[in-house]
């Protein structure tokens, strides 16, 4: 956006929501094992928190927060951290994302697929806000030098 | 007559909410409209499996509470199977949903329309 | 041609709709989706997922448990879909901008 709509009440009520939202986002993905939430519903809160900034401030104040060519290799850290997981799991001598034989010390089966499944939707969260946020900022591109 | 009007109406709502997102694909002649109707459409599939899931009774989310609800009797729970489905579902529809916007707006940059009439005839010259 | 289809529309909708009388009732716990055991003898995933999830996986949420245990390799694959969709977006727009701006 080359042109943001300029109003210093939108710019500071985004301001002071977008850090909340980003925690709730967070604890929705980190509470996904108790409560009804997990990686995808997360990554969405998180998005929604970057594009808020992004909508309200234009695509020069949302620089500070992220850059735009950041999101490209955070999506390939979310879905490299999934595909890690499967392969650890392969190289230990089990199925693929059989997280049973992770290499982790000291822990019981069911224990190691909880701690499986926690890193694996840290992945999911990381990979569909950096998407999101992706077609967003894309879209704007397009729209404005195309 | 009374007890299949209660047990069928949610369908026949997705059923109409799928009409109405046939509607949009089919009658309105700008590309946004159809793709609004392309969403409609998705979103009455899902509510439908929601509405599949569902068990009547003394019922709780698919969330263990051993205490209150124990997880031994399955009639307790409501089916998490067809919550797991659309909760991807719904978030692969967002990201096809932005991929028909960004083809969308590429049309735009080069016909500088997104009228179905105009862009046949543009593709006739 | 409007006409037509309208009837077209109408006459999908009468179908699903006759379809529809055909299903169990909503929440009827007597549905075989929600059985202990299918007609064939196995066992019907749904009911299992909800006896053993925590048994499993320590974890009680049981769509946490279908989505990254019991059927991880599909999520994968959903998170290869929606990655695959965030670069074409990348690849569609940029390439676009490139060749319209002289």
């Amino acid at each position: 956006m080359k042109d943001p709509f300029q109003s210093p009440i939108v710019l500071l009520g985004a301001r002071l929501l977008s850090p909340y939202i980003m925690v709730f986002g967070w604890y929705v993905i980190f509470h996904g094992h108790y409560s009804p939430g997990g990686g995808f519903q997360g990554g969405a809160l998180l998005a929604a928190s970057l594009l808020l900034i992004r909508v309200a401030g234009g695509s020069r104040l949302a620089e500070l927060q992220i850059r735009e060519f950041a999101t490209t290799p955070l999506a390939v850290i979310g879905v490299a951290i999934y595909f890690a997981t499967g392969l650890a799991a392969v190289a230990a001598g089990g199925y693929f994302l059989d997280y049973e034989l992770l290499p982790i010390p000291g822990m019981e089966p069911a224990w190691l697929r909880y701690t499986g499944i926690l890193i694996i939707e840290v992945g999911i969260g990381l990979a569909v806000m950096a998407i999101l946020v992706m077609i967003y900022d894309n879209m704007v591109r397009g729209e404005d030098y195309g | 007559m009374a007890d299949f009007f209660m047990g069928h109406y949610a369908y026949w709502f997705t059923i109409i909410l799928l009409c109405i997102g046939l509607y949009g694909i089919l009658f309105k002649k700008n590309l946004i409209k159809k793709t609004i109707g392309l969403a409609i459409l998705q979103i009455s599939v899902v509510l439908f499996f929601v509405s599949v899931a569902s068990k009547s009774g003394d019922v709780t989310v698919p969330v263990r509470d051993q205490a209150n609800f124990p997880v031994e009797i399955a009639a307790n729970y409501l089916n998490p199977l067809p919550h797991t489905l659309m909760l991807t579902a719904i978030v692969v529809g967002v990201a096809t949903l932005g991929v028909a916007f960004t083809l969308l707006i590429a049309i735009y940059n080069r016909y500088n329309t997104l009228d179905e009439q105009e862009l046949i005839e543009q593709f006739d010259d | 041609m409007k006409a037509l289809k309208i009837l077209i529309l109408l006459f999908f909708a009468g179908i699903m709709i006759f379809a529809a009388s055909d299903l169990p009732n909503r929440g009827d716990q007597e549905n075989l989706m929600h059985a202990e055991e299918s007609i064939t003898g196995t066992v019907v995933k749904g009911t299992y997922f909800i006896q053993n999830a925590y048994r499993d996986a320590r974890t009680p949420n049981m769509v946490t448990v279908v989505l990254g245990d019991y059927r991880s390799i599909d999520t994968f694959g959903e998170q290869v879909v929606i990655y695959t969709a965030g670069l074409i977006t990348l690849l569609i727009l940029r390439k676009g901008r490139r060749r319209m701006t002289p």
